[in-house]
């Protein structure tokens, strides 16, 4: 290949860009809800984040990756002009990165998930042919969109009406917090833990049997109880907090498991959307690497998905701090106890999804789990029309990203191709 | 992007429907001292209290525009928003009942013959009782919204408005006592008087009377 690394150079410029962008608006949709629900400070937030949405993209960011990159383009059409792939790869990474811009300047609630597939479906079945596509998969990200919010919001229906039961409608709110509190706590660090672990840690040198990931989820889980204990046994009750709305101290211990969940909802965020900006690169180093031939086996180097977890951390520095601190003054309405229901619901899904390949929409996962809060009644206002439009979304971000990339492909075909 | 995630949470109703309650019961409560007032026949006296429960009343009906701003439809609420609305103009009736009742007695200069002046204070008390319990349910609307409208705190609710029912019930007694003492002495008063007060009586009847249904439509919503 003639213009290798200037192909590699410019793969991971844009694909920088796009983790920078990811990091710095899409973050404060993981982090928001607990600096809402006031169980973390922003500062406290931007750390957490930091460091669980790296762990995320780098431990559990290589399934979704590996779809993004070769799953939905059909690679063995392309074994006599591989340039063909690295220039669509290029064109998707251009018009998402771009269509994203577009959006957060016009206050369009679009995802990035959505962007960067209707991008590589559009150059793929324009610039190469409607053959390219593998649409099996395609459908089945396509459908897992829909169910992906569905599923949230059903576990968090459930997760908020077993808190109401355990909980809340007790005689002794304060103490059963303190028991199941722990419990759920448990739950979400064991979840979490398992399904990472599940889909192998084979790319950090980690070989795990099914017994092994057992054990080293409920090591994990207790772990996180064992820290969080600390933290519960601190909470003291204050009655005169109690006197004018009676569950202020519940809550207290309830902001504790918020703050696990928090960590939970970064690393599922990093697991799941870290590919949208490396998956590109990865095909494009590999093409160029194995010399221009196109290969569907060769494994995924680490190093992309390191660089993937770097740019969203420093997006989340440099400017995601700013729309964490917005978004925090914002939702006042969010209770721990309910903010732990919808994001626990979210982040178990997105990281399932992780774990399966599957690239999805984390904030359209949030948005479904926080409206099975609101159908068990826990939530006191929900704008229903603004809900509508971000589900309406993905509609409108399909056809707009696939038209860049179709555009981009072209130009870059022009520019490079002889 | 992240904007929006945020802006669909809208403000919770609960906070802005009881101040609004706050306000209007507090406005019905000064119907005590009012007609200790006219009792003795304190004509300054009634003038400031008429003016205080004006303010009152003012107070409640900018609350409740700005509540009603605050539920455009398309809000998806754990009540039912009709219900709410219903709520809300049931307290704004209550304060507008207390500043009628103010008003038309002070413009008039009523008394209360001496023979009623006891009955009068118990059946002012019993009503402003009503709206006092009406309160105390809207005060447990946040209890409410955290227990997800279930369980011990929705039972609890259900207690405090059987009690509101009981409290209405003893007006409605009252108010059958007042009018049958009023009628065996109305032939000795000026008749243009006596017509007024009958109709006062009805109205402090009526704030007993939307005190409970304020209690009737939450109990509408623990049913959802």
């Amino acid at each position: 290949m003639d213009y290798g690394t200037t192909f590699i150079i410019l793969a991971i410029a844009f694909g920088f860009f796009m983790a920078w962008g990811i990091g710095a608006n899409d973050v404060a949709n993981a982090m928001g809800t607990s600096v809402g629900s006031g169980a973390l400070t922003i500062r406290q937030a931007v750390i957490i984040a930091a460091i669980f949405e790296f762990a995320g993209a780098f431990l559990a960011g290589g399934e979704v990756t590996q779809t993004i990159r070769k799953g939905m383009v059909d690679a063995n059409m392309l074994s006599a002009t591989p340039e063909l792939l690295v220039y669509g790869m290029l064109a998707s990474l251009l018009a998402a990165g771009i269509w994203l811009l577009v959006a957060s300047y016009f206050g369009w609630p679009v995802s990035t998930t959505h962007s960067i597939v209707g991008a590589i479906v559009g150059f793929a079945a324009v610039g190469i042919g409607m053959e390219a596509v593998h649409w099996n998969k395609v459908g089945t990200i396509v459908m897992s969109w829909v169910v992906s919010p569905l599923l949230a919001g059903s576990i968090a229906y459930g997760l908020f009406l077993s808190v109401q039961r355990l909980i809340i409608d007790t005689s002794d709110p304060f103490a059963n917090a303190k028991r199941f509190v722990p419990v759920y706590i448990f739950l979400t660090g064991f979840v979490i833990t398992l399904v990472t672990v599940f889909k192998g840690l084979k790319h950090v040198g980690l070989e795990l049997s099914i017994l092994e990931c057992y054990l080293l989820a409920i090591v994990s889980g207790a772990v996180i109880t064992g820290v969080s204990q600390v933290y519960i046994r601190r909470i003291k009750i204050d009655p005169k907090a109690d006197q004018d709305f009676h569950f202020t101290n519940v809550e207290k211990v309830f902001a504790v498991l918020m703050m696990v969940t928090a960590c939970a909802m970064a690393f599922a965020h990093g697991s799941n959307d870290v590919a949208n900006a490396v998956g590109p690169i990865a095909a494009v180093v590999s093409i160029v690497e194995h010399d221009g031939a196109v290969t569907q086996k060769s494994a995924l180097p680490l190093w992309i998905l390191v660089l993937g977890g770097v740019g969203i951390v420093i997006g989340l520095i440099t400017y995601g701090h700013k729309v964490i601190a917005t978004i925090g003054t914002r939702i006042t309405e969010l209770t721990p106890s309910r903010g732990f229901a919808a994001t626990l619901a979210a982040a178990t899904t997105v990281v399932l999804a992780s774990g399966t390949g599957l690239p999805i929409s984390t904030t359209h996962t949030l948005v479904g789990a926080v409206l099975g809060v609101g159908l068990a009644r826990g939530i006191a206002a929900l704008n229903m029309r603004v809900i509508r439009t971000i589900f309406m979304s993905w509609v409108v971000t399909l056809p707009a990203g696939g038209f860049l990339a179709i555009l981009f492909f072209f130009i870059l075909k022009g520019i490079f191709y002889n | 992007m992240s904007d929006y995630l945020f802006r669909m949470f809208g403000r919770s109703p609960v906070g802005p429907l009881q101040q609004h309650m706050e306000r209007a019961s507090a406005c019905v409560s000064q119907l005590v001292p009012f007609f200790e007032a006219v009792i003795q026949q304190d004509h300054g006296q009634m003038q400031v209290l008429q003016e205080s429960i004006v303010t009152l009343e003012n107070e409640a009906d900018e609350l409740k525009r700005e509540l009603r701003l605050q539920l455009p439809k398309g809000m998806f609420l754990p009540v039912d928003r009709r219900d709410l609305l219903e709520v809300i103009t049931m307290q704004d009736y209550m304060a507008n009942k207390a500043k009628d009742i103010a008003g038309l007695m002070l413009g008039r200069r009523m008394t209360i013959p001496k023979p009623l002046n006891k009955k009068m204070m118990k059946y002012v008390r019993r009503s402003v009782d009503a709206a006092l319990q009406a309160r105390k349910v809207i005060n447990e609307f946040d209890e409410l919204l955290e227990t997800g409208f279930r369980g011990q705190e929705a039972k609890l609710v259900t207690r405090l408005i059987k009690g509101l029912n009981k409290i209405e019930n003893d007006t409605d007694v009252l108010q059958v006592e007042i009018r049958s003492m009023l009628f065996e002495i109305e032939k000795d008063l000026p008749p243009v008087d006596v017509m007024f007060l009958y109709q006062i009586i009805q109205w402090i009847g009526d704030v007993a009377d939307l005190a409970q249904r304020v209690g009737s439509r939450l109990q509408l919503m623990l049913a959802k």
